[in-house]
């Protein structure tokens, strides 16, 4: 195997469990009917929450337990921080594109404030929007392999969607309140709870792709960037993916595959093509842009997402 | 036990500004099917929505096996045993039919679905009852008669004894209504209790053991179906004698206005041609009428000639000009006024208010609109002079909103808007689906009286006796041809029938029609 195919693989797969986590979020906010476009912010606010913890969670503790406290962090905080959309979109009816616009814009900033107002309690002078972190214990290696608990964790939870979804009662329930809210409560289904519990499952998931996203290729982060666009093209994913957890998963490697070109561009022979490192960051959003032109057509988009529900609407 | 399976006594409902509800007292027996008639806006739907748990009532019990019930929601009504099939079918179209039916009362260990004992126990209903159904077909796929099944099988699969069927043949094709009055008449066989919303009288007739009538939000009567007439019922209903055959004089045609010249238009749900080849003209003064059963390609012929929809190959004139490709704003302007079947999509912005939905083609009209800005005043008047004229009824005037509005207003509110453009060709299909006797009879004089006035009137309809009462020419159309020709005076239902389904066919000239 070539040492170029090798990093392909690498960074396909550490891109790819990302995308895959927020594109199965997406999937289970927009099965119950709500669309939530605030992946991206909730990606940051997880990121943001996990890695403050693993800064201040004491060095002595097992490595187990650091890993679980704040990967569980990452996953309540972009709970909560979903909360507000859920709040705002199911409770007060508002428009979910709105709301989630909002929370991705504030996301960024409340991490900014966050971060620099935390590095300054360590040296007063410092307002470094860079977090630094240690990563060491979420990597491992299998052969000639990296990988890191969240790829084991998102195949977990990837089999674990699929089962909920289309298996159990909470699945048939869900995707009806997507569906056709009316018919689910015309047969006593709590609309409103369902669309709650999809949001709540949306932030956990975006959550922890945050995190995953940043822990496990790097030791420090700035938080000035965000998450880079990752939970908007993990909507594409979702999309591409036809709300389906089997095809969002081979949805999310294609489009890993574009991601990582940027990674390996000077390593193989795409550097005979003389083309700037930004070229090759575009490639996801473009190939996004293709895909969807194609694919948005014959869409199986849950019917009833993004209206507000309202009891008294026939 | 009780007599009554259902009693609501002295039921009475207020919304802000109307009474719903006045005072009404329904009985249902055992066994029986009951029907309840009434006017759009009779209140018949608040009266089935509180015994559905939809809203409470403010004055009156009601009485289950003559016990004092509370029905607080949906869930209180089905653990009472009371089900209702909607008008508008509350299925979830992505599901298989088995997932629709099982939806909320799914048998399942620790959360996990187990539908295998609910196939059993839906097979098992399917076959006691005829009702024919396919578990695993998607319900997108599946026919609007196969959806009402599945509909019944919801209720019958909760156990319901009490089965409220809300205007339940307005979706259907008159075959698929002569199943479900034999399904209904095999329910009621089986102990289960009916109750049958419907202003269709015929239907009533036939399948009705008792009726009760509402008008105007008051209780009339309940009446025995064999001691009564369709006649004595629709006076009733509206409160005065109801002519029940059409009066009009025999048709003058004139010159052609509309002619259609080999058109062929694609499908809308298919990659096959829905309409081939079709060959027709409409007359000034005539009524000429489109029948088939629903899907033939009368919805894409209409679609082509109104200019929602592209044809493939063919030609369409009005009044001597090519209009085959032109905009739908230009055919609207040059003489064309179409009445659509789908009120909803096609014939009005619900969410607009009245005026603005009676302008909604003309608001460029210098008499409405000046710089590019709407005369609002203009608007207003002229509203509410068709509101008079045409006799639409609505809470806030002008102002409200077209949402708000029942189906028989919201129609008239159209067809003002439609023939006060003063057009040389009227289009008008299914104009009085899912509408009251009253309602139906207002509709009919406006047609005719405008081919009276010299207009040509294209009418498309699935109703057998509104093709036969209304039209002066009868074309029949099976799987996208014209397969018949008719003067309406000397056709039979029957044989109309065999056209429609295909038995029998003839070759269309144009040279019938001179």
């Amino acid at each position: 195997m070539s040492a170029g195919l090798l990093i392909l693989i690498k960074f396909t797969l550490l891109s790819g469990i990302v995308l895959m986590y927020v594109a199965l979020g997406g999937c289970f906010s927009e099965h119950s009917g709500v669309i939530n476009i605030a992946l991206e912010g909730v990606m940051v606010i997880g990121a943001l929450f996990g890695i403050l913890t693993l800064c201040t969670l004491p060095k002595n503790l097992p490595g187990f337990l650091i890993v679980t406290i704040s990967i569980l962090v990452a996953m309540i905080s972009g709970m909560i921080y979903s909360s507000l959309l859920a709040f705002a979109s199911i409770n007060l009816k508002a428009d979910q594109t709105i709301g989630g616009t909002a929370l991705n814009i504030l996301a960024t900033a409340i991490a900014l404030v966050v971060v620099k107002h935390y590095n300054s309690t360590i040296s007063p002078d410092a307002q470094s929007p860079k977090l630094n972190f240690d990563n060491s214990l979420f990597i491992f290696n299998v052969g000639p392999f990296t990988l890191n608990v969240f790829i084991i964790l998102g195949i977990i939870l990837l089999i674990v969607s699929h089962f909920v979804l289309y298996k159990t009662r909470f699945g048939l329930h869900l995707r009806a309140c997507g569906e056709h809210p009316q018919a689910a409560d015309s047969v006593g289904i709590n609309v409103y709870k369902m669309r709650w519990a999809g949001v709540l499952i949306s932030g956990a998931l975006a959550g922890i792709g945050g995190m995953a996203y940043i822990v496990p290729s790097v030791q420090d982060w700035n938080f000035e960037v965000g998450v880079g666009g990752m939970g908007f093209l993990a909507l594409a994913v979702m999309i591409f993916g036809k709300w389906n957890p089997g095809y969002i998963f081979l949805g999310s490697l294609f489009f890993a595959v574009f991601k990582s070109l940027a990674n390996i561009y000077d390593s193989t022979f795409l550097a005979n093509f003389h083309l700037t490192k930004e070229i090759y960051s575009m490639m996801p959003f473009i190939a996004s842009l293709i895909v969807l032109m194609f694919t948005s057509k014959n869409s199986k988009a849950p019917k009833a997402e993004g209206i507000p529900y309202d009891k008294g609407m026939r | 036990m009780a007599d009554y399976v259902i009693e609501m006594l002295g039921i009475s409902k207020y919304f802000p500004g109307i009474k719903a509800n006045d005072n009404i007292t329904l009985q249902l027996k055992r066994g029986e099917i009951h029907a309840l008639l009434g006017e759009n806006g009779a209140g018949k739907s608040t009266l089935m929505s509180i015994l559905f748990g939809l809203y409470q009532p403010d004055e009156g019990v009601i009485k289950k096996d003559g016990q004092i019930v509370k029905i607080n929601n949906p869930n209180d009504a089905n653990d009472l045993r009371i089900g209702m099939v909607h008008q508008h079918f509350k299925l979830v179209e992505c599901y298989s039919v088995l997932d629709n039916i099982i939806l909320g009362v799914e048998p399942n260990v620790a959360g996990i679905l187990h539908k295998q004992e609910a196939r059993e126990k839906i097979m098992e209903l399917s076959k006691k009852y005829g009702l024919q159904i396919d578990p695993d077909a998607i319900v997108e796929n599946i026919t609007v008669g196969m959806q009402q099944r599945v509909e019944i099988l919801k209720m019958l699969y909760r156990d319901n004894d009490v089965l409220i069927f809300d205007e339940p043949t307005a979706v259907l094709t008159p075959q698929e209504i002569t199943e479900l009055m034999q399904i209904m008449k095999k329910l009621a066989a089986e102990g289960k209790s009916i109750l049958f919303i419907s202003h269709k009288l015929a239907e009533i007739m036939t399948v009705a053991d008792r009726c009760s009538v509402l008008r105007k939000g008051k209780y009339i009567g309940t009446v025995d179906i064999k001691d009564t007439t369709a006649e004595g019922l629709s006076t009733m209903m509206v409160g005065r004698k109801v002519n029940l055959k059409l009066d009009k004089k025999k048709a003058t045609p004139g010159e052609i206005i509309l002619d259609v010249d080999n058109l062929t238009v694609s499908s809308n749900s298919s990659k096959k041609e829905a309409v081939k080849n079709v060959s027709f003209n409409v007359r000034r003064g005539e009524i000429v009428c489109i029948a088939g059963i629903e899907g033939n390609g009368q919805a894409e012929l209409i679609q082509a000639i109104t200019g929602l929809t592209k044809q493939k190959s063919g030609k369409i004139v009005l009044c001597d000009k090519d209009i085959s490709h032109e905009s739908i704003r230009y055919r609207s302007e040059h003489g064309m006024s179409h009445i659509p079947e789908d009120r909803h999509k096609h014939g009005l912005v619900l969410d607009y208010d009245l005026a603005q939905n009676i302008v909604l083609q003309r608001y460029r009209e210098p008499e409405f609109s000046k710089f590019g800005f709407i005369k609002f005043d203009a608007v207003k008047k002229y509203a509410e002079k068709l509101i008079k004229k045409f006799d639409v009824r609505c809470g806030q005037g002008t102002d409200t909103i077209v949402r708000s509005m029942s189906g028989g207003n919201q129609q008239k509110a159209i067809i003002a808007r439609e023939i006060d453009k003063n057009p040389e060709l009227l289009i008008t299909v299914q104009p009085t689906r899912g509408l009251d006797v009253g309602a139906i009879e207002y509709i009919h004089k406006a047609i005719i009286e405008q081919r009276d006035a010299g207009k040509a009137v294209l009418l498309v309809s699935l109703e057998l006796d509104e093709v036969l009462n209304l039209s002066d020419r009868i074309l029949v159309m099976y799987e996208g041809e014209l397969v018949g020709e008719f003067k309406s005076s000397d056709v039979t239902t029957e044989t109309l029938g065999l056209y429609m389904t295909g038995a029998k066919k003839d070759n269309i000239t144009k040279e019938v029609t001179k």
